[in-house]
Protein backbone atom coordinates (compact mmCIF):
# COMPACT_ATOMS: atom_id res chain seq x y z
CA UNK A 1 0.00 0.00 0.00
CA UNK A 2 1.21 3.13 -0.86
CA UNK A 3 0.21 6.80 -0.17
CA UNK A 4 -1.87 8.60 -3.15
CA UNK A 5 0.16 11.81 -4.05
CA UNK A 6 -3.24 12.81 -5.98
CA UNK A 7 -4.67 13.41 -2.08
CA UNK A 8 -2.59 16.87 -2.54
CA UNK A 9 -5.61 19.78 -2.60
CA UNK A 10 -8.74 17.37 -1.78
CA UNK A 11 -10.86 18.62 0.67
CA UNK A 12 -13.50 16.66 3.28
CA UNK A 13 -16.20 18.68 4.08
CA UNK A 14 -17.38 19.26 7.82
CA UNK A 15 -19.23 16.23 9.17
CA UNK A 16 -21.76 16.25 12.29
CA UNK A 17 -20.81 18.80 14.38
CA UNK A 18 -19.06 18.53 17.79
CA UNK A 19 -20.38 19.51 21.03
CA UNK A 20 -18.12 21.16 23.56
CA UNK A 21 -19.62 19.88 27.15
CA UNK A 22 -18.15 20.97 30.50
CA UNK A 23 -17.25 17.53 31.74
CA UNK A 24 -14.74 16.88 28.50
CA UNK A 25 -13.41 20.19 28.53
CA UNK A 26 -12.47 18.99 32.52
CA UNK A 27 -11.53 15.60 31.27
CA UNK A 28 -9.30 16.56 28.71
CA UNK A 29 -7.69 19.00 31.24
CA UNK A 30 -7.46 16.12 33.64
CA UNK A 31 -5.82 13.93 31.22
CA UNK A 32 -3.15 16.79 30.35
CA UNK A 33 -2.23 17.65 33.57
CA UNK A 34 -3.61 20.96 33.65
CA UNK A 35 -4.51 22.42 37.26
CA UNK A 36 -6.24 26.10 36.17
CA UNK A 37 -9.19 26.63 37.56
CA UNK A 38 -11.12 28.17 34.02
CA UNK A 39 -11.31 24.48 32.82
CA UNK A 40 -12.77 23.38 35.94
CA UNK A 41 -14.79 25.87 37.76
CA UNK A 42 -17.79 27.97 36.06
CA UNK A 43 -17.10 31.15 38.11
CA UNK A 44 -13.02 31.12 37.89
CA UNK A 45 -14.14 30.85 34.37
CA UNK A 46 -16.43 34.08 34.34
CA UNK A 47 -13.69 35.77 36.24
CA UNK A 48 -11.88 35.33 33.48
CA UNK A 49 -14.18 36.75 31.39
CA UNK A 50 -15.51 33.50 29.76
CA UNK A 51 -18.95 32.33 28.87
CA UNK A 52 -18.07 29.01 30.26
CA UNK A 53 -15.68 26.84 31.29
CA UNK A 54 -12.69 27.25 28.50
CA UNK A 55 -10.95 24.31 26.75
CA UNK A 56 -7.27 23.74 26.99
CA UNK A 57 -4.97 25.07 24.07
CA UNK A 58 -4.75 21.69 22.37
CA UNK A 59 -8.37 20.47 23.31
CA UNK A 60 -9.06 20.92 19.22
CA UNK A 61 -7.73 17.84 18.37
CA UNK A 62 -10.30 16.01 19.37
CA UNK A 63 -12.34 18.15 16.55
CA UNK A 64 -9.22 17.52 13.95
CA UNK A 65 -8.47 14.04 14.69
CA UNK A 66 -12.49 13.29 13.89
CA UNK A 67 -12.01 15.17 10.72
CA UNK A 68 -8.50 13.33 10.19
CA UNK A 69 -10.57 9.99 10.45
CA UNK A 70 -11.75 10.51 7.31
CA UNK A 71 -8.93 10.82 5.48
CA UNK A 72 -7.64 7.62 7.28
CA UNK A 73 -10.62 5.75 6.68
CA UNK A 74 -10.45 7.00 2.59
CA UNK A 75 -9.68 3.56 1.40
CA UNK A 76 -8.30 6.00 -2.11
CA UNK A 77 -5.70 7.27 0.22
CA UNK A 78 -3.66 4.48 0.99
CA UNK A 79 -3.02 5.12 4.87
CA UNK A 80 -2.18 2.09 7.06
CA UNK A 81 -2.74 4.15 10.35
CA UNK A 82 -0.28 1.67 12.56
CA UNK A 83 2.34 3.34 10.26
CA UNK A 84 1.69 6.84 11.14
CA UNK A 85 3.95 8.91 13.48
CA UNK A 86 2.97 12.50 14.06
CA UNK A 87 5.28 14.69 13.05
CA UNK A 88 4.06 18.25 14.18
CA UNK A 89 0.82 20.17 14.92
CA UNK A 90 -0.27 23.93 15.20
CA UNK A 91 -3.05 25.67 16.91
CA UNK A 92 -4.39 28.63 15.51
CA UNK A 93 -6.87 29.54 18.05
CA UNK A 94 -9.36 32.60 16.53
CA UNK A 95 -10.64 32.62 20.04
CA UNK A 96 -11.03 30.56 23.14
CA UNK A 97 -13.34 27.44 22.89
CA UNK A 98 -15.44 26.93 25.07
CA UNK A 99 -18.39 24.90 26.85
CA UNK A 100 -21.55 25.03 24.39
CA UNK A 101 -19.82 25.66 21.49
CA UNK A 102 -21.04 23.56 18.38
CA UNK A 103 -17.58 22.79 16.37
CA UNK A 104 -18.07 21.77 12.90
CA UNK A 105 -14.43 21.07 10.91
CA UNK A 106 -13.58 21.02 7.47
CA UNK A 107 -10.70 19.03 6.09
CA UNK A 108 -7.72 19.68 3.62
CA UNK A 109 -5.09 18.18 2.28
CA UNK A 110 -2.16 20.81 2.08
CA UNK A 111 0.43 18.60 0.92
CA UNK A 112 1.58 15.13 0.25
CA UNK A 113 5.69 14.73 0.24
CA UNK A 114 7.08 11.39 -0.67
CA UNK A 115 9.84 10.33 1.76
CA UNK A 116 12.16 7.39 1.11
CA UNK A 117 9.14 4.46 0.84
CA UNK A 118 6.76 6.58 2.77
CA UNK A 119 5.03 9.90 2.81
CA UNK A 120 4.77 13.11 4.99
CA UNK A 121 0.76 14.35 4.50
CA UNK A 122 -0.32 18.16 5.72
CA UNK A 123 -3.22 18.34 6.75
CA UNK A 124 -5.60 21.85 7.94
CA UNK A 125 -8.94 21.73 9.62
CA UNK A 126 -10.72 24.29 9.49
CA UNK A 127 -12.49 24.53 12.69
CA UNK A 128 -16.08 26.71 12.66
CA UNK A 129 -19.23 26.96 14.52
CA UNK A 130 -22.37 25.38 13.39
CA UNK A 131 -23.41 28.74 12.37
CA UNK A 132 -20.25 29.51 9.90
CA UNK A 133 -18.03 31.94 12.71
CA UNK A 134 -14.00 30.88 12.42
CA UNK A 135 -12.82 28.89 15.60
CA UNK A 136 -9.74 27.47 15.49
CA UNK A 137 -7.29 26.72 12.42
CA UNK A 138 -5.17 23.29 13.08
CA UNK A 139 -2.65 21.77 11.15
CA UNK A 140 -0.93 18.85 11.31
CA UNK A 141 1.69 16.12 9.56
CA UNK A 142 1.70 12.83 9.89
CA UNK A 143 4.84 10.64 8.46
CA UNK A 144 3.45 7.63 6.83
CA UNK A 145 6.23 5.04 7.83
CA UNK A 146 7.21 2.73 4.52
CA UNK A 147 6.71 -0.95 4.54
CA UNK A 148 10.28 -1.73 4.64
CA UNK A 149 11.36 1.24 7.19
CA UNK A 150 12.66 -0.45 10.64
CA UNK B 1 -3.06 36.49 41.42
CA UNK B 2 -1.69 39.63 40.22
CA UNK B 3 -1.94 40.09 36.46
CA UNK B 4 1.27 40.15 34.18
CA UNK B 5 2.31 43.77 33.25
CA UNK B 6 3.28 43.31 29.16
CA UNK B 7 5.51 46.22 29.46
CA UNK B 8 7.75 44.06 32.27
CA UNK B 9 8.40 41.18 29.93
CA UNK B 10 12.11 41.26 28.46
CA UNK B 11 12.81 39.01 25.99
CA UNK B 12 14.96 35.61 27.36
CA UNK B 13 13.10 36.08 30.71
CA UNK B 14 12.38 32.58 31.82
CA UNK B 15 8.55 31.98 32.88
CA UNK B 16 9.33 28.79 35.29
CA UNK B 17 9.86 25.52 34.97
CA UNK B 18 8.50 21.82 36.15
CA UNK B 19 8.35 18.01 36.10
CA UNK B 20 5.68 15.88 34.86
CA UNK B 21 5.31 12.69 35.43
CA UNK B 22 3.77 10.30 32.96
CA UNK B 23 2.47 6.42 33.43
CA UNK B 24 0.79 3.66 31.57
CA UNK B 25 -2.23 4.84 33.43
CA UNK B 26 -1.94 8.16 32.19
CA UNK B 27 -1.62 7.34 29.16
CA UNK B 28 -4.80 5.20 29.22
CA UNK B 29 -6.55 8.61 30.67
CA UNK B 30 -5.40 10.59 27.71
CA UNK B 31 -6.53 8.25 25.14
CA UNK B 32 -9.79 7.79 26.69
CA UNK B 33 -10.17 11.91 27.27
CA UNK B 34 -8.94 12.90 23.60
CA UNK B 35 -10.31 9.77 21.82
CA UNK B 36 -6.88 8.43 20.52
CA UNK B 37 -6.66 4.65 20.75
CA UNK B 38 -3.96 4.21 19.10
CA UNK B 39 -2.46 1.24 20.70
CA UNK B 40 1.20 1.82 20.16
CA UNK B 41 -0.04 4.29 22.97
CA UNK B 42 -0.89 1.65 25.75
CA UNK B 43 -0.26 -1.98 24.05
CA UNK B 44 3.16 -3.39 24.55
CA UNK B 45 3.51 -6.41 21.92
CA UNK B 46 1.59 -3.75 18.93
CA UNK B 47 4.24 -0.93 19.84
CA UNK B 48 6.96 -3.74 19.15
CA UNK B 49 5.71 -5.18 16.48
CA UNK B 50 5.16 -2.05 14.83
CA UNK B 51 9.23 -1.31 15.22
CA UNK B 52 8.72 1.10 17.77
CA UNK B 53 11.18 0.71 21.73
CA UNK B 54 7.84 0.40 23.65
CA UNK B 55 4.68 1.94 24.47
CA UNK B 56 5.07 5.92 23.71
CA UNK B 57 2.85 8.57 24.66
CA UNK B 58 1.02 10.23 22.87
CA UNK B 59 2.47 13.08 21.14
CA UNK B 60 -0.58 15.10 21.95
CA UNK B 61 -0.30 14.43 25.76
CA UNK B 62 3.30 15.54 25.76
CA UNK B 63 2.19 19.24 24.15
CA UNK B 64 -0.85 19.25 25.91
CA UNK B 65 0.99 18.50 29.13
CA UNK B 66 3.56 21.01 28.40
CA UNK B 67 1.49 24.13 27.81
CA UNK B 68 0.06 23.99 31.37
CA UNK B 69 3.69 25.84 32.31
CA UNK B 70 2.06 28.60 29.99
CA UNK B 71 -1.73 28.41 31.26
CA UNK B 72 -0.08 28.64 35.05
CA UNK B 73 2.01 31.54 34.00
CA UNK B 74 -0.31 33.78 32.08
CA UNK B 75 -3.08 32.80 34.40
CA UNK B 76 -5.86 33.08 31.27
CA UNK B 77 -6.01 29.93 29.43
CA UNK B 78 -7.93 31.84 27.08
CA UNK B 79 -4.81 34.06 26.18
CA UNK B 80 -2.87 31.60 24.54
CA UNK B 81 -3.58 32.26 20.99
CA UNK B 82 -1.36 30.04 19.17
CA UNK B 83 0.62 26.91 19.95
CA UNK B 84 2.65 24.50 17.77
CA UNK B 85 5.74 21.54 18.34
CA UNK B 86 7.31 19.35 16.01
CA UNK B 87 7.51 16.01 17.81
CA UNK B 88 11.25 14.28 17.42
CA UNK B 89 11.94 11.91 20.10
CA UNK B 90 9.09 8.96 21.15
CA UNK B 91 8.52 9.56 25.33
CA UNK B 92 8.87 5.50 26.22
CA UNK B 93 6.60 4.85 28.96
CA UNK B 94 8.00 1.54 30.88
CA UNK B 95 5.74 -0.88 32.62
CA UNK B 96 8.17 -1.60 36.17
CA UNK B 97 7.58 -5.23 37.62
CA UNK B 98 5.69 -5.99 40.70
CA UNK B 99 4.15 -1.76 40.84
CA UNK B 100 0.46 -1.20 40.63
CA UNK B 101 0.64 0.52 36.60
CA UNK B 102 -1.75 3.56 38.20
CA UNK B 103 0.83 3.99 40.87
CA UNK B 104 3.88 3.45 38.91
CA UNK B 105 6.52 6.94 39.13
CA UNK B 106 6.37 6.96 35.19
CA UNK B 107 8.68 9.26 32.68
CA UNK B 108 9.86 12.24 33.99
CA UNK B 109 9.19 15.03 31.88
CA UNK B 110 10.93 18.26 32.29
CA UNK B 111 9.56 21.15 30.88
CA UNK B 112 10.66 24.69 30.99
CA UNK B 113 9.58 28.05 28.91
CA UNK B 114 11.43 31.66 28.55
CA UNK B 115 10.04 34.58 26.17
CA UNK B 116 11.63 33.95 22.74
CA UNK B 117 10.15 36.99 21.09
CA UNK B 118 7.61 40.13 22.13
CA UNK B 119 5.27 42.27 19.60
CA UNK B 120 5.12 45.39 21.31
CA UNK B 121 2.24 46.34 18.75
CA UNK B 122 0.43 43.17 18.65
CA UNK B 123 0.85 43.42 22.21
CA UNK B 124 1.87 39.22 22.10
CA UNK B 125 4.65 37.32 23.84
CA UNK B 126 6.00 33.99 22.50
CA UNK B 127 6.77 31.34 24.80
CA UNK B 128 9.21 28.93 23.49
CA UNK B 129 8.94 25.69 25.35
CA UNK B 130 11.72 22.81 26.16
CA UNK B 131 10.47 19.53 27.12
CA UNK B 132 13.34 17.22 27.91
CA UNK B 133 12.61 12.79 28.60
CA UNK B 134 15.68 10.82 29.61
CA UNK B 135 17.94 13.53 28.68
CA UNK B 136 16.83 14.04 25.03
CA UNK B 137 14.62 17.03 23.86
CA UNK B 138 11.31 15.43 22.89
CA UNK B 139 9.66 18.59 21.84
CA UNK B 140 11.43 21.10 19.18
CA UNK B 141 10.20 24.30 18.24
CA UNK B 142 7.18 24.25 20.40
CA UNK B 143 6.12 27.46 20.93
CA UNK B 144 3.02 29.28 22.26
CA UNK B 145 1.80 32.63 21.52
CA UNK B 146 0.37 34.97 24.18
CA UNK B 147 -2.04 37.53 23.77
CA UNK B 148 -1.73 40.25 26.16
Amino acid sequence: MSINPALQGRSYPAGEAYVVSREKIREFAAATKASNRAHFDLEAAAGLGHADLVAPPTFAIIVAQRADAQLVADPEAGIDFSRVVHADQRFTLHRPIVAGDELVAALHVDKVRAMGSGAMITTRAEISTSDGAAVATTVSSILVRGEEAA
Amino acid sequence: MTPIDFATLEKGQEIGSTTLHVNRADLVRYAGASGDFNPIHWNERFATEVGLPGVIAHGMFTMGAAVTLVEDWVGDPGAIVDYQTRFTKPVVVEDPAGTNPSDAQGTALEVGGAIGALDEEARTARIDLTVVADGQKVLVKAQALVQF
